[in-house]
């Protein structure tokens, strides 16, 4: 093994920049280099390993966030993902100063043209909706379109009568939309409800960090709630916590295991076995129906 | 009015609170009920029945921020813990169970953050909030008297209809906390409180209120009296239609937000927006 500090000059220079302050964690990058240090453990990874290994450090189990098409790729079966609205964009409704411009640099930085993506898929062999949050794109905040697709996602999934997975990120809100976003949170949770009512199976997958608006909605509202190890689940931002209360937190507070702990998560499932997982939970719920290719 | 003026006058500490309102609108027909029956009672949310007319007995719930300063610490200043949204809920039911209509009156800066209220999962207190009040058989009124900070405000305002009083202010962040994320500079606090929108002449422009109601200034104020009317006949509107026109009238006046306004003007940040 090689001695880590020899090679801290490698460093990717993404590994500590926070992405414009709506990041509470810093958002480790690969580079088109050979070598990733693990923001963790510092250990230096071979980064076709670390490809290999879904982004998750083999040394110290770290989970690096996943884009949303790696995403995709890790839990649909293969080439079955049929994407929603994938042209849908965001305009600046407030004419909030710059936003027109953090959105055409979201989408540059991430290749992706809003924070979430939604479509249907086969997971296990099993017709499904599902949806991704991209923390790339400015850090999955939720803005109107965001809403907008994850609620036409819950609404395609109850007329079609199929479950939905929707594995979540999130700063929270997106401030750039004002009201607007704080909208989406009821409008989203109104469309959980109509599919919930209607029998049919809900499965949040919360990945790092779901904070914000998203928890205090969707992220909650899942039949059945897991979480990838170690992710950032909580309502308030540590950091806005301790400007609150004016205290250290304690060191494992709103990892996924504390959270877990507390009652509020199902099951931590490692990023290996989550599809697995996820599989065997949509084919226990499932019925002929949803198991037609 | 600038919007700065307007979030200083809606977090004044001599504006009425929702024990002013309700007292005012039900004055001794309200009995208060405490508690979620699952951990506590949060002072933050008082809940209870009363009469808005001989026949008619309504949930009424509000965001409690307190009237001197011994309240104000009793009642967190109106910042509710997990506890008292599920106290929330569970009057909601059973104004559900019961047929009677709900108010909710929001004041708070926002639901608390601390570790207690992440340890009960505060963000799945509102979350249950969110979905349960789109489907609860019963019609629903809020009214944002004073602060409207954010999710904590959104778990008593999934209404039918959400009105606001004339210096009331409902927002998505602080225009603070705005500020200092998005310009790291709080000199800029105003002009973020211009650009957020949170005005309810600016929200009613955007179609996420119905109606602005100009401010009863004491308890004795007449304008109760127009206002309990108002509130009355809104509640016979709403009990008039069938539950699943109820709650279909309450799915889309969410669903369609956002997408049913035309781009609003640039702010200026000049002199009006310049803090002093």
């Amino acid at each position: 093994m090689f001695n880590n500090d020899l090679f801290t000059f490698l460093k990717p220079k993404n590994e500590l920049e926070q992405s414009q302050g709506e990041a509470p964690v810093s958002s480790p990058e690969i580079p088109d280099t050979m070598w990733v240090k693990c923001p963790k453990c510092r250990a230096l990874i071979l980064t076709a390993d670390l490809e290999s290994n879904h982004k998750v450090c083999a040394k110290c189990g770290h989970h690096m966030r996943l884009s949303p098409r790696e995403r995709i790729s890790l839990l649909s079966d293969d080439q079955s993902f049929e994407e929603f609205d994938k042209d849908m964009v965001s305009s600046n409704i407030l004419s909030f100063p710059d936003y027109d411009l953090k959105l055409q640099s979201a989408r540059h930085k991430s290749g992706e043209n809003e924070s979430v993506v939604t479509g249907r898929c086969l997971i296990g062999g099993i017709n499904t909706v599902l949806g991704v949050m991209d923390p790339g794109f400015m850090m999955a905040s939720m803005g109107t379109v965001t809403g907008e697709k994850i609620t036409r996602a819950f609404e395609y999934a109850t007329e079609h009568s199929l479950p939905v997975v929707m594995c979540t990120a999130s700063g929270g809100a997106r401030m750039q939309e004002g009201i607007l976003s704080l909208m989406q949170m009821a409008k989203t949770s109104g469309a959980v409800k109509r599919h919930s009512d209607a029998g049919l199976l809900y499965i949040t997958v919360l990945t790092d960090p779901t904070t914000g608006g998203v928890t205090a909605s969707f992220a909650m509202e899942g039949d059945i709630i897991l979480s990838e190890p170690n992710a950032l689940i909580g309502f308030a931002g540590p950091r806005v916590i301790e400007q609150t209360i004016r205290q250290k937190l304690p060191k494992d507070f709103q990892t996924a295991e504390f959270v877990e702990q507390k009652g509020f998560i199902d099951a931590v499932v490692p990023r290996k076995e989550l599809k697995a997982a996820v599989a065997k939970l949509l084919k226990m719920h499932s019925t002929a129906a949803q198991r037609e290719g | 009015m600038s919007a700065f003026d307007k979030l200083t006058t809606a977090r004044s500490n001599n504006r009425l609170t929702s024990i002013d309102y309700i007292n005012a609108l039900f004055s001794d027909s309200f009995f208060e009920l405490h508690g979620d029956r699952r951990f506590g009672d949060d002072k933050a949310v008082v809940g209870g029945i009363g009469m808005l007319r001989d026949d008619m007995p309504v949930t009424v719930i509000g965001l409690e921020k307190g009237r001197d300063t011994k309240e104000r610490m009793e009642r967190n200043f109106g910042s509710a813990h997990p506890e008292g949204y599920r106290k929330a809920l569970r009057l909601m039911k059973q104004a559900e169970k019961f047929h009677r209509p709900v108010l909710c009156f929001v004041d708070t800066s926002g639901a608390f953050c601390g570790i207690g209220a992440e340890e009960r999962g505060q963000g799945q207190a509102i979350a249950e909030n969110l979905m349960e009040m789109m489907t609860l058989k019963t019609p629903i009124l809020s009214i944002l008297i004073g602060e409207g900070g954010s999710g904590g405000a959104l778990g008593l305002a999934v209404a039918n209809e959400v009105w606001m009083l004339e210096n009331a202010v409902y927002s998505v962040i602080s225009p603070e906390g705005c500020a200092s994320i998005l310009w790291k500079d709080s000199s800029k606090t105003a002009y973020a409180a211009e650009c957020l929108r949170i005005t309810a002449q600016d929200l009613f422009k955007l179609k996420v209120v119905e109606r602005v109601i100009r401010e009863p200034k004491s308890v004795e104020s007449k304008m109760f009296d127009s206002l309990r009317g108002l509130i009355a006949s809104t509640f016979d509107r709403y009990n008039d239609m069938s539950i699943d026109k109820l709650l279909d009238q309450r799915y889309n006046r969410f669903r369609v937000m956002g997408n049913n306004v035309t781009p609003l003007e640039p702010v200026v940040e000049d002199s009006n927006t310049a803090q002093t």
